[in-house]
């Protein structure tokens, strides 16, 4: 296997979750997308430490990491989701413009 | 290594299949007009990252990653499309009407990192070792070189708790304020 | 000033010479006192008992103890010392410095200026009491004071002309101190203007002699001289003839001599201490100071001098017979015998000329004082309203006679001794004529001041008021210059040098002997027989006409030649002279200013003006409203406009934001990844 097809996949993934995040409307999709993005993150990680073959496998603790945290960011960003459709009643992402000029 | 020599070996048939599920899978997320076939094609992406995650020999983050997000993260999801009472039905509505621009902005971003990627390691190979990285390892990983950041992660797990609790929290009204006090 | 050491011993000088030690050193605050005086006076003077009369004396008291020291000093050891600091310099060599000398003649003029002037202060001190605007006088007459010393003790034309110009004003404002009376503000523009007139002279002379030898300084100067150098030599008649121009003007020496009379509107101790012993003297002091220059000219030139003298001398002290104003006939008499002492140096008598100023400024302003004390007594200035004064003011009475003597030259005043001095000095260098003319001013001087005693105190008194004698304060001044009157003149007897104090001549400093001063070895009896006669003959001719009684002043005062009373009463037409010149020329020339002033400079800066303000205009509309404000409002229309684009981005969209975030990151990866 090369390395670069693992990348190659992520990029693709990375580029998909960018995609996401700048069209979608509602919000859980975009942080739907920003999940899509972390994971291309996370291939990538793995596939370097299956290359570098560190004894400690640094990749996959940083891809651990990644997971975790993103976990958490989940948990809050749905709180404040949450919070917002309380208070408008919708999670459409364009209606949340008033820091405009 | 030339394409020939690529196609040859089996794994990297597996390799295509699952990159191709993976692939479908993502795209639809983005582009899916349902909100719960969107979370679902997630869940789809996130099992074939898991798969190729076992062929690069990291058994430990691949059911990791299987727990944690898809059992934790995507449920997270569905509950909060539940709760934001979102029209679990074909919402026109779901995509903003400028797509060039972010479509163009995407592109160059996957050529930027296909390019740098392939410039930088050429065609180099991973070696497929048949032992898979030992929990031990990245149990020692954690606890030893990463020990840092992991007690640091658990605060960061804590905060995300209260401050998800904080924040998702209904504010009492005045009357159930006052009882809360005399009390 | 060790140079004029040695010039002094090169010309034989038989005494060595000190540098008058602590006092000499110190001399300066000589100079300084009266000023600092001034600005005290101005200050508290109104407060005093006296009017800042006492801050006046008390600053003449100390002067004079510093002048009599170093007069002592100098008449038994002798002191030259010149002290000067320099203040500016033009190129390499010229310096303007200012200091003070200490010679024999400067040593002389302070203990004269000091001393006359305390005993003037003190009696003014009297007189003035209850008039106007006392602090101003004594602070006036403190700024003169000071200003003549810093004249008598410059060491270079710069400091005297500094010093001259300084009494010059003070003149002025003395002179009109009574200014109420606009024909005494008249009287003090005609002094200023006549010595000013004179002064470009002064001025001129100064100025050609610093810019051709490079040096202001006396000694220097003397030493030039000394050596016949041969840059001094091509302008030193032209220099010698400007500085006797300025001279002529303080001097009073004629034509210039017109504002003297005129000045007496001014109170009488002014009159005693200016115009009478020291403000006056000041161009025969200069011509003392630059003597040397005078020597090596020509003939012709000195003689002209001594003929200014001459015709002073005679013509204005004739005018004195005729005056009714007591002030008046001293004014002339002054001017007299100013004419003596010019005419005696520029005939190259430099110890007889100062030897005469010597005696004149003590018998002169005892005269003064002594008319003072009367005009005080009757109220009036004029002898018509006079007469009898002797049985009540019988110390006035007898110091003027002293006075009176002193002035007419009788054996033994002083007045004697410096007056026969000049005529031994004329005859000597060979101005017969002008020797002549000399005893018939004898003459006449003592006929006029035989008139003045006589109308004035002998005859009965006929006025209205109660004439008695002045209080003490102003009769022991006048005994106090009365002594000196006497005796002075035996300091200076031809050939007579006394033990320890030496002579006059001794004490001048240096032995002029070789500078062209002639010193009588002895005394001239047959001279001093000549002006002796004369002036008794003046005395008791002026005595017969108008010494006895008359019914009224005015008969007592009838005598008049005929065709030469007219004349004089005139003031030989020069005053319609001077009007008739002034007003033909000055009518036309005023005009023609006038019409200068009004088209031509008035109309150059109006055009200014114009063109500023329409410079102005075209500035303020084009430039500054249009450039400088578009710049401004230009600037601000920029950032207004930029900021409505720019802010357009602040879209709330939390999608653009993060396109913006994707396309910059790209953006820079690219950046590091490929180029860097």
């Amino acid at each position: 296997m090369l390395l670069n097809q693992f990348l190659i996949l992520a990029a693709a993934l990375f580029a998909f979750g960018v995609y996401g995040l700048l069209v979608r409307r509602n919000i859980v999709l975009i942080l739907l997308s920003v999940e899509l993005m972390l994971n291309a993150v996370n291939i990538n990680l793995v596939a370097f430490e299956s290359v570098l073959a560190t004894s400690q496998a640094v990749g996959q603790v940083f891809a651990i990491f990644v997971i975790t945290v993103a976990a958490a960011e989940v948990g809050i960003g749905l709180a404040i989701v949450l919070l917002i459709f309380r208070n408008r009643k919708s999670a459409n992402v364009d209606e949340l413009s008033l820091m405009r000029w | 290594m030339s394409l020939v020599d690529w196609v040859s070996e089996p794994v990297n048939w597996v390799f295509s299949a699952i990159a191709l599920a993976v692939l479908f899978s993502g795209f639809r997320v983005v582009t899916s007009q349902n909100l719960v076939h969107a979370a679902l094609f997630l869940v789809g992406t996130l099992g074939g990252t898991a798969a190729l995650f076992l062929m690069l020999s990291a058994e430990f983050v691949a059911w990791v990653l299987v727990l944690v997000y898809i059992g934790a993260v995507v449920v997270l999801f569905l509950f909060g499309i539940m709760i934001t009472r979102a029209p679990t039905g074909l919402d026109v509505g779901l995509d903003a009407d400028e797509r060039l621009v972010p479509a163009i902005l995407s592109a160059a971003v996957f050529v930027m990192l296909a390019w740098a990627s392939v410039d930088a390691f050429g065609l180099r190979e991973i070696a497929t070792t048949g032992t898979a990285t030992s929990t031990e390892v990245i149990g020692e990983s954690l606890l030893g070189r990463f020990v840092v950041p992991f007690e640091v992660v658990s605060f960061v797990l804590l905060a995300a708790l209260i401050g998800g609790i904080t924040i998702a929290r209904r504010d009492l009204t005045p009357v159930e304020e006052q009882e809360r006090l005399s009390v | 000033m060790f140079d004029l050491l040695i010039l002094a011993q090169e010309h034989g000088a038989e005494r060595s010479f000190g540098d008058g030690g602590f006092f000499g050193d110190t001399a300066w605050i000589m100079l300084v006192l009266p000023f600092v005086a001034f600005l005290l006076i101005m200050a508290f003077g109104k407060r005093m008992r006296h009017q800042g009369g006492e801050i006046a004396v008390a600053a003449l008291a100390v002067n004079t103890v510093w002048a009599t020291i170093l007069f002592v000093a100098n008449m038994t050891g002798g002191v030259l010392a010149s002290h000067t600091f320099e203040i500016a310099r033009i190129g390499s060599d010229l310096v303007f410095e200012l200091g003070w000398i200490v010679d024999g003649l400067s040593i002389l003029m302070y203990f004269l200026v000091s001393l006359v002037g305390l005993v003037v202060f003190v009696y003014a001190i009297g007189y003035m009491h209850g008039d106007r605007r006392v602090p101003w006088f004594f602070a006036a007459f403190s700024l003169f004071a000071g200003a003549m010393l810093v004249l008598v003790g410059a060491p270079n034309l710069v400091q005297m002309i500094i010093g001259w110009e300084g009494v010059g004003l003070a003149s002025y404002f003395l002179i009109g101190f009574y200014w109420e009376d606009l024909e005494n503000v008249r009287a003090g523009n005609k002094a200023f203007m006549t010595n000013k007139v004179a002064d470009v002279g002064l001025v001129l002379g100064a100025v050609i002699l610093g810019v051709t030898v490079g040096t202001f300084d006396f000694t220097e100067l003397s030493r030039l001289a000394a050596d016949h150098s041969e840059e001094l030599g091509a302008v030193a008649l032209v220099a010698a003839l400007l500085l006797f121009f300025g001279a002529m003007g303080k001097s009073a020496q004629f034509p210039f001599h017109i504002w003297l009379p005129d000045a007496m509107a001014g109170p009488t101790p002014v009159s005693s201490l200016m115009h009478a012993a020291t403000m006056v003297t000041a161009g025969v002091y200069l011509m003392a100071r630059v003597f040397p220059l005078f020597e090596n000219l020509a003939t012709g030139a000195r003689g002209l001098m001594v003929v200014i003298g001459a015709v002073t001398l005679l013509g204005i002290g004739l005018l004195a017979v005729v005056q009714d104003d007591i002030k008046r006939v001293l004014a002339y008499s002054t001017v007299s015998q100013l004419g003596y002492m010019m005419a005696a140096m520029a005939a190259g008598g430099y110890t007889a000329g100062l030897f005469h100023l010597f005696t004149h400024a003590f018998f002169k302003a005892l005269l003064f004082l002594g008319a003072g004390s009367v005009i005080h007594a009757v109220h009036s200035n004029n002898m018509s309203d006079m007469g009898g004064l002797r049985k009540d003011m019988p110390t006035t009475y007898w110091t003027f006679i002293v006075g009176s003597l002193a002035l007419a030259g009788i054996f033994p005043f002083a007045g004697f001794w410096s007056k026969d001095e000049i005529l031994a000095t004329l005859g000597f260098e060979g101005y017969i004529a002008v020797m002549w003319v000399a005893v018939a001013g004898a003459f006449v001087t003592a006929f006029y001041m035989a008139r003045c005693v006589a109308l004035t105190f002998h005859g009965t008194y006929k006025g209205p008021a109660h004439p008695h004698e002045s209080p003490r304060i102003m009769t022991a001044p006048l005994i106090a210059l009365a002594i000196p009157s006497a005796i002075v003149g035996l300091l200076n007897i031809p050939g007579v040098s006394w033990p320890v104090i030496g002579n006059f001549t001794d004490w001048l400093g240096v032995r002029v002997v070789a500078m062209g001063d002639h010193h009588a070895e002895g005394i001239d009896f047959a001279l001093a027989a000549i002006g002796l006669t004369a002036a008794v003959a003046g005395g008791l001719i002026g005595w017969a006409i108008y010494g006895r009684d008359r019914d009224t002043q005015a008969q007592r005062d009838r005598f008049q030649i005929p065709v030469l009373y007219p004349l004089l009463h005139r003031k030989y037409f020069m005053d319609h002279v001077a009007l008739g010149v002034v007003g033909a020329t000055a009518g036309p020339l005023a005009r023609f200013v006038d019409w200068t002033n009004t088209y031509l400079i008035d109309g150059v800066i109006n055009a200014v003006g114009g063109l500023t303000k329409g410079l102005g205009g075209l500035v303020y509309n084009g430039v500054d409203q249009i450039g400088v404000d578009g710049i401004f409002n230009g600037i601000s229309a920029a950032a207004d406009g930029a900021g409505s684009v720019v802010r357009r981005l602040q879209t709330g969209k939390v999608q653009q934001y993060a396109a913006g975030f994707v396309a910059g990151a790209l953006i820079l990866v690219i950046v590091f990844v490929f180029f860097v």
